[in-house]
């Protein structure tokens, strides 16, 4: 099979790698690139554990072949610590006991980055509503949805 | 045709462990050079904590600060033997046998602490920061550090323990058929407000308030976080989770999450959480096994509430609209 040469950045760093045509992003990004952060929980469309932004959109790394991001900018939840210093959505996370066993967690926080990035000052209407195609065995959702809603406030205070 | 009120209550007790050939969990503890703590297991920790918690569990036994303490759950092959991370049993076999080890650990390091000080190591104890006194002169005074290098490098000794926790297995008594299959009860009680749709048969849970009596709480945080998320798996299962929800037969099954349902977090009951402790005798520090049944009251208090308001009683999980309105069909033909 031909292999397909794609070049992209990938939480800022430029990668130029050759996939098999019909590779996922999810399996390029963990088998291939080694960033394990996106997780298949299904692998088709219906539990959100893989999702990440692309060019500032959510996506589904599962239903996104590898092919189609050429140029594109990719950022998974890997890449959002600075410098060690985690990013307050993951600081929100962890202070509000919002991950168990951690499957969701990486997808639950990108779907709450892009809420974040379009909506600074959300609802709890807007929370849940990002968080819809996100499925959690473990925690019941509400503390998630609080440690959104906590690191919305603490990002407008940074902020003001 | 209505949307009906109902309310249902229920109250479990729920065992830790299990009687299959015996129900051992067995742990090793041993201190680094510099006087940190390794414990070994193999039991898992498969998100509820159990690193965290063993942590705790080694380092109040030893004396020393929980960041002191590293717990290792890496390999069955290789591990101390753990029947496995089931049952609700893991803080409660694993914990005992971890206090049981790092007491022995404890033991040796006091002696070659008694060494160094030339006093009885029955005379010293720790301050729990990492430090080594004599009782009642507490000037005198050594740190684990110190007796963790000088075991290792002068006085060539192990600073470290086993630990054994066995629950044998029961068999029933000949006579009377009497046994006992497992150990240490947790108690809960969910009372749960409902709305039934007498048309379509949807249930929706407005409120669910539980009351769970775990024992002793070792990390409360981690008690509450498991305790929300466990009530709303009781939800779940009430109403929505089955692999088999298509008959005749199991081939109709759901095998995705298109039809093996679960709630959303927009469908979430407005849930209360109340923690009795009541420190168990046989469990580590008092603990015993939240970890399963805190999803279970939920779910014959849901069918209680669908009682309440409608008055079919639905016998067979989930509790769908359809087995609803199958039921108030009968009943109305009745
Ligand atoms: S793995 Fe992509 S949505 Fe489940
Ligand atoms: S924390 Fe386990 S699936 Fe969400």
């Amino acid at each position: 099979m031909a292999k397909i040469p794609v070049q992209f950045t990938l939480n800022g760093a430029e990668k130029a790698e050759f996939f098999d045509s019909g590779t996922t992003l999810l399996n390029a990004l963990r088998d291939k690139i080694g960033d394990t952060s996106p997780k298949g929980g299904c692998h088709q469309g219906t539990c959100g554990a893989c999702s990440v932004i692309i060019d500032g959109e959510l996506r589904l790394s599962c239903l996104t072949l590898a092919e189609t991001c050429n140029g594109a900018a990719i950022t998974t939840t890997s890449g959002l610590s600075q410098g060690g210093v985690l990013h307050p959505l993951q600081r929100a996370f962890l202070d509000a006991f919002a991950t168990q066993c951690g499957f969701c967690t990486p997808g639950m926080i990108m779907a709450a980055k892009v809420l974040l990035d379009h909506t600074p000052d959300p609802s709890r209407d807007d929370v849940v509503e990002a968080l819809s195609g996100n499925i959690c065995r473990c925690t019941g959702y509400e503390p998630i949805i609080q440690a959104v809603l906590t690191a919305a406030r603490s990002n407008s205070q940074n902020a003001a | 045709m209505a949307i009906r009120r109902g309310r249902g209550v229920a109250a479990i007790n729920y065992p830790t462990g299990m009687n299959l050939g015996g129900d051992p969990t067995q742990a090793l503890v041993h201190s680094t050079p510099t006087g940190n703590f390794m414990v070994t297991l193999s039991s898992v920790d498969l998100g509820q904590g159990m690193k965290q918690i063993m942590a705790q569990i080694c380092a109040e036994t030893i004396g020393v600060p929980t960041d002191r303490v590293v717990v290792d759950t890496a390999d069955t092959d290789t591990g101390p033997h753990c029947m496995g991370t089931f049952a609700s049993r893991g803080t409660h076999r694993a914990g005992n046998a971890v206090i049981q080890a790092a007491r022995e650990a404890r033991q040796v390091m006091l002696e070659v602490a008694a060494e160094e000080l030339e006093v009885n190591a029955s005379d010293l104890d720790t301050d729990g920061q990492g430090n080594i006194l004599v009782k009642g002169a507490p000037q005198r005074s050594i740190s684990i550090f110190d007796v963790a290098l000088s075991a290792h490098f002068k006085r060539g000794r192990s600073i470290s323990g086993r630990g054994m926790f066995l629950i044998p297995r029961s068999y029933p008594d000949k006579e009377t058929g009497a046994m006992k299959p497992s150990t240490c009860y947790a108690h809960a009680c969910t009372v749960a407000e409902v709305e039934v749709d007498d048309e379509t048969g949807e249930v929706t849970v407005l409120t669910v308030k539980n009351v769970f009596e775990i024992g002793r709480a070792l990390n409360p945080k981690m008690v509450e976080q498991q305790l929300v998320g466990g009530s709303w798996m009781g939800i779940s299962h009430a109403l929505y989770e089955t692999t088999e929800p298509y008959y005749p037969d199991r081939d109709h099954g759901g095998t995705d999450f298109n039809q093996y349902l679960m709630p959303g977090p927009g469908d979430l009951a407005q849930t209360e959480i109340i923690v009795l402790e009541r420190p168990s005798a046989d469990g580590p520090f008092g603990a015993k096994g939240p970890g399963e049944m805190c999803a279970n009251p939920q779910i014959p208090a849901v069918a209680n509430a669908v009682f309440d308001a409608v008055g079919v009683r639905i016998d067979t999980l989930p509790i769908t609209p359809e087995r609803i309105l199958r039921a108030l069909k009968a009943q109305a033909s009745n």
